[in-house]
């Protein structure tokens, strides 16, 4: 119809690019268009019905002016997780997806997925899993956790910090997008070329945009955090005062600024060779694959101790809370730190030992690589000798930390065993690889986030987690974990490689079979994690906790639960490390008067709007719709303008107001605990 | 030799899941025999850390548990400058040592290092020369070339029993990863560079091979076999696909890139003499000028490629790009 | 060195919160510091492709056949004297002198002006010329590389423009010297690339 009328068909062009019906995948006729339509029905029903009972319950307002325009990091902080969380179903849903494939299709069964659906899922799950889960994740918590830490009122920017939310929710939305419009990246989770250079239509372009969103926000918030950090922790509190948590915190900040800008040139530089035509990557002109993937690489080795290093300090909380005494080695455990952010930047190429880039040069990266293992060890015998002599209780937080323990340290095995370049040339690529680093991811950074959500919770709602359905949670993961990857290791050995979506020798289903039994077991545990939550929420008054329900050592439990918008009516002041600890131990008492007129940031509709718009324009240029690019970054640059115009960013919380808040508050339930 | 003794040890447990078929450790090429023996050494190595970190972790963690209230609890401990050195230490020691079997085992089992033994204990002998195989990976199939023999295969692979093998590896237009693991450790092969894998079989049989690195939609199906023949066999292997006939020339290749899924084996009984070096360097249609050419005139300031632009391209025929490879020998010679 | 404190003698009870609020420390300069060094690595990024693909000319024009060293003396002239004047500008600010201040930053972003002028007429000669970006890898990153700087310029101008509209509207008040002290890093900070940028890519690239 439209070929038949150009002018038409030009109109078209103009208004949607290169949208047209035939880039809804859910109307396709074939299996993958049927799952599509019912996601997508399921999608909306529940859409619907969460907007429709927003509208009922006359949420909109509070929605807008207490969460989406708040600057508040302790709110950002919740709404980075629940963000997590979502994407994290998403990404789940993925690799079950990709578990049922590959325990079912051998031999004659082609199984339910066509590769070019399969390579979707797969480099969609990758993504997802890093960017959106893992990434905002660990945001959130050192969002909530950090500036609590160190006594502060709220981090540098506090502006910047809903800008950065809303950046990193748009990336996530047009990722969620791609499911029903057009299709993703084939690419795998790095977009390595000449694949993402030659995949047609949209789906490496959302993939591409998707990620230089999120990169801006992460970047911004890393450069907040270090500000933050170096500039506003309270009185007294000296850098080798610090908590662990925020050391690490400080380390991966870091990192993402030394980092996040090499991926947003390299995937600048794909764009460009995909929209103008550029030769960077390409198989001719004089361009060279090997330079993307050493600069992903070089981004890429040092974002994965971007989201552990965080946990190691939820663990270097967890820890000693739980033992009833102080970390062990503390000074270690900062140099430990320090030296994996350095030594983090000069591994990257032992993604690539088969690359041919020759014995010394893979010899150096191989040693670069293990020495890694060296400080990674030290924290562990720290954590260790923190139990040692200790009282140790085995809440759900404590009982994280532990699967964590066993499971990051097999982990660590696996990955000295592939920083052999020998072994490496036999197991890249393997299975056995795909294995070691779940292992430490899941093993590290989301039992790190599960044992932090269940050790913070409390202090950012008020009432603590279910314990039943906390351990119900860990087991099931754990448990999970390793039946699903347990025979990826061993079919590691066997020589079966990764991103397979079909397979001949029916000897290895057994193992498939048994991983996608596991994948269920943690299924099932994300289904306890909801539960726990939902049971938490139904008895909250039951399980309502003070300020310091641990027994806590660090500053944030010497403040109501949840803290006050101001986070500490008078400042702290600080003397030793493990702040609180030492001011319990020496019984010392807040000032019960004298408050002071509070001044904190006002609250700003423009992050919402700004990060509406770098949404609008990512979808125009995904999409060829070059009128609604251009107009949208217009209005970023304009909304930015008129932004600056404002000198009034600040408003007053009056003394009277923070007596009342203070006297209100369960901080008094904190305030005579005692070990 | 030791190590057979402790890839024993490794193996106890995981022989408790079952019969499988552990290529990795238990491969049948001498080179992927060392790198899987430097992987159980190394193991091993850790393993001497690991295992009692593990232990001491079940240990401490029951001992010092809330309820045991017999066990000492020292709530100011955070300290031991003795402790703290033996933490340092330790994990150094162990990666010292596993660095060290890293440093020697990257370098003796290097892809571009010739082979100077075919077995542990059995250096190659002095009047064997190495079977040269030129490997071009395709969308998504493999094509091997046999310049000594003048033949071609597609998607089956053979090589005679304890003789040395030299590989040549290029890409069409995907990265990919040309893997046998009873043979050798992978290496990439990428459009316009080559890579290059030394390797050895020693025991006859079929072996799987395969790409294993993600190149797009027919990636799964890109698998080939791999015979290791001993020498008899092997010659009248190399009959069989002589007597196969065809012929694949700069035309044919043209045609067999065209992207398949699942490509049938195929056999050439000759190929353009000029193909492998045309791939590599991108430069297969009359037309297209080879790289070669390219970063030859690039390195003098791009002045003579101007000159060839007047005439659009260079002649297909003329001047060999690289220096010329030796005709095709009679298959005896080769021993 | 001693890790425990807690057990040294216990400080004043007063001592351990502020009872008086101060005013919030203001990270601005640090945190705009920290952006421009993370800038510096996406320049890195560009200059390492530029370092791998500078000789791959592809059959096409080389450095000495397409860059224009005589129009480039002139515009890195006007970049360096540019950063010159905004120093001048500073100079002004700090005594308070604000249409002295506002007239030296009107110099300044003329000058800007006629260097992304220049560049932009240069690029356009190149790609007439047939020696555009697709042409080959090395045109590829020296249009990245140099365009991507350019870009920072015109953000710079239009950051200049708006924050001498704001001077001319609140004066010199804390935050507008704070931000224009901000504009002043990111100023020379472009110079300094520049810098780079001729050494690296013309210079280099012409003698080659």
């Amino acid at each position: 119809m439209l070929e038949a009328m150009p002018h038409r068909a030009a109109i078209w062009n103009f208004l949607f690019g290169r949208l047209t019906l035939d880039s809804l995948p859910f109307l396709a006729n074939n299996a993958e268009g049927r799952i599509l339509l019912v996601t997508l029905a399921v999608v909306v029903i529940i859409g619907v019905a969460i907007l429709a009972a927003i509208t009922k319950a006359r949420k909109w307002g509070y929605l807008w002016h207490e969460w989406f325009t708040s600057v508040d990091h302790k709110k950002l902080g919740i709404m980075y997780m629940i963000l997590g969380t979502v994407m994290l179903l998403r990404g789940f849903s993925d690799a079950i997806m990709m578990r049922a494939q590959q325990a079912y299709a051998f031999g004659p069964h082609m199984g339910y997925l066509p590769p070019q659906h399969y390579d979707q899922i797969f480099s969609a799950h990758g993504a997802i899993m890093i960017f959106f889960v893992g990434m905002t994740y660990i945001v959130g918590l050192m969002n909530y956790i950090m500036p609590l830490q160190i006594g502060s009122r709220d981090v540098a920017f506090p502006y910047l910090n809903n800008l950065s939310f809303w950046f990193t929710f748009g990336g996530a939305i047009l990722f969620m997008v791609s499911l029903f419009l057009g299709d993703f990246s084939m690419a795998g989770w790095l977009g390595y070329p000449p694949v993402s250079e030659l995949q047609q239509g949209p789906g490496v372009d959302y993939y591409i945009w998707g990620l230089q969103l999120s990169g801006v926000g992460t970047l911004l918030t890393g450069i907040n955090f270090v500000v933050t950090i170096l500039k506003m922790r309270a009185p007294g509190m000296t850098l080798m005062k610090m908590p662990v948590f925020t050391w690490t915190t400080l380390a991966t900040s870091g990192l993402i600024i030394a980092t996040f800008p090499v991926l947003t040139a390299t995937l600048f530089l794909l764009g460009l060779d995909r929209y103008v035509g550029t030769h960077f990557f390409t198989d001719g002109f004089g361009g060279n694959l090997m330079m993307y993937i050493n600069l992903i690489w070089i981004w890429g080795h040092p974002e994965v101790y971007i989201l552990i290093l965080p946990l190691f300090g939820v663990f270097s909380e967890i820890v000693p809370t739980f033992s009833g005494k102080p970390l062990f080695a503390y000074s270690s455990m900062v140099y430990a730190t320090i030296a994996i952010m350095i030594l983090s930047y000069l591994v990257w190429l032992h993604h690539f030992f088969t690359m041919g880039s020759g014995a010394d040069v893979n010899s150096f990266f191989s040693l670069t690589t293990m020495m890694i293992a060296i400080p990674t060890g030290v924290k562990i015998f720290n954590w260790l000798f923190t139990m040692y002599r200790g009282r140790v209780r085995y809440t759900v937080p404590m009982l994280w930390a532990m699967g964590f323990l066993f499971t990051f340290t097999i982990g660590g095995m696996t990955g000295v065993m592939l920083s052999v370049t020998p072994a490496d040339f036999l197991l890249h690529n393997s299975l056995f690889l795909i294995a070691h680093f779940h292992n430490v991811i899941i093993g590290g950074v989301v039992f790190g986030v599960f044992a932090a959500v269940n050790f913070w919770f409390p202090k950012a709602f008020g009432f603590k987690l279910d314990e039943f359905w906390g351990k119900a949670t860990f087991w099931f993961w754990l448990v999970g974990f390793w039946v699903a990857f347990g025979p990826l290791y061993v079919l590691g050995l066997m020589g079966v490689t990764r991103r397979l979506s079909h397979f001949d020798d029916p000897s290895l289903q057994p193992y498939f079979i048994v991983a996608a039994f596991g994948a269920f077991l943690i299924a099932l545990g994300i289904l306890s994690f909801i539960i726990q939550i939902y049971v938490s929420i139904r008895q909250r008054k039951e399980y309502a906790v003070g300020g310091d329900p641990w027994d806590g050592r660090t500053l944030e439990w010497s403040t109501s639960s949840p803290p006050p918008e101001y986070n500490y009516a008078f400042i702290p002041v600080v003397h030793h490390r493990d702040a609180w600890a030492a001011m319990k131990k020496f019984g010392f008492t807040r000032p019960r008067g004298g408050y002071n007129d509070i001044h904190m940031p006002k609250n700003t509709p423009t992050g919402v709007v700004i990060g509406a718009l770098a949404f609008a324009c990512a979808f125009g240029l995904v999409w060829y719709i070059w009128w609604l690019a251009a107009l949208s970054l217009l209005g970023v640059i304009v909304v930015s303008i008129v932004h600056s115009f404002d000198y009034h960013q600040h408003h007053h919380i009056h003394a009277d107001e923070v007596r009342r808040s203070e006297s209100g508050s369960n901080q008094a339930a904190a305030q005579g605990a005692s070990a | 030799m030791p190590v057979k003794r402790l890839r024993g040890l490794l193996l106890i447990p995981l022989l408790l899941l079952g019969g499988c078929n552990l290529v990795l450790l238990d491969p049948s090429g001498d080179v992927a025999r060392q790198q899987s023996d430097i992987m159980i050494i190394t193991t091993l190595i850790i393993a001497l850390i690991i295992v009692p970190v593990l232990i001491a972790i079940a240990v401490v963690a029951w001992r010092y548990r809330a309820s045991n209230k017999q066990a000492k609890y020292d709530a100011e401990w955070d300290h031991s400058p003795q402790l703290e050195l033996w933490v340092w230490a330790g994990p150094l020691l162990i990666i010292i040592a596993v660095g060290a079997v890293s440093w020697i085992g990257t370098h003796q089992t290097d892809p571009y290092r010739a082979l100077d033994r075919i077995g542990s204990g059995k250096p190659v002998p002095a009047d064997v020369k190495p079977l040269e195989v030129d490997v071009v990976s395709l969308r998504w199939k493999w094509l091997f070339l046999y310049p000594q023999y003048g033949i071609a295969t597609v998607n089956e692979l053979a090589a005679p029993v304890d003789r040395p093998i030299k590989f040549k590896l290029t890409g069409d237009s995907m990265m990919d990863s040309f893997f046998v693991p009873a043979l050798v450790g992978q290496v990439y092969t990428m459009p316009g560079m080559q890579t290059i894998l030394h390797g050895v079989i020693n025991k006859p049989g079929e072996y799987k091979g395969f790409s294993a690195n993600y190149s797009g939609a027919g990636f799964t199906d890109m698998r080939f076999t791999f015979h290791g023949l001993s020498t008899r066999d092997f010659d009248a292997w190399v009959g069989k696909v002589r007597a196969a006939g065809g012929d694949l020339d700069l035309a044919a290749y043209d045609k067999l890139r065209e992207p398949s899924r699942a490509a049938p084996v195929q056999y050439y009984a000759k190929f353009d003499a000029n193909l492998y070096d045309r791939v590599l360097n991108m430069c297969v249609r009359p037309g297209e000028i080879c790289k070669s050419q390219m970063m030859a005139a690039d390195a003098h300031g791009g002045e003579a490629m101007h000159d060839m632009h007047a005439h659009d391209a260079m002649p297909m025929t003329e001047a060999p790009l690289m220096p010329s490879k030796p005709a095709p020998a009679p298959a005896a010679s080769a021993q | 060195m001693n890790t425990t404190a807690i057990d040294t003698a216990p400080p004043a009870p007063a001592d351990h919160y502020c009872l008086t609020e101060s005013p919030p420390r203001n990270g601005t300069l640090l945190g705009f510091w920290i952006y421009l060094m993370s800038d510096c690595f996406i320049f890195a990024s560009l200059f390492a492709c530029y370092a791998v693909l500078g000789t791959e000319y592809a059959g096409g024009p080389t450095g000495a056949e397409v860059l224009d060293l005589p129009g480039l003396a002139v515009n890195t002239a006007l970049l360096l004297v540019s950063s010159v004047v905004f120093g001048f500008a500073m100079l002004e600010m700090a005594r308070q002198r604000k249409g002295a201040m506002l007239g030296w930053l009107a110099v300044a972003g003329l000058l800007a002006v006629a260097f992304v002028s220049f560049e932009i007429h240069e690029f356009l000669v190149m790609i007439a010329d047939g020696a555009g970006p697709g042409r080959s890898a090395f045109l590829s990153s020296f249009f990245t590389l140099v365009a991507t700087h350019g870009l920072h310029v015109t953000l710079g101008i239009l950051w200049l423009v708006v924050l001498m509209v704001q001077t001319v509207k609140f004066g010199l008040n804390t935050d507008n010297v704070r931000r224009l002290r901000c504009l002043s890093m990111f100023w020379h900070f472009l110079d300094l690339v520049w810098v780079g940028v001729f050494s690296y890519v013309y210079l280099v690239g012409v003698l080659r």
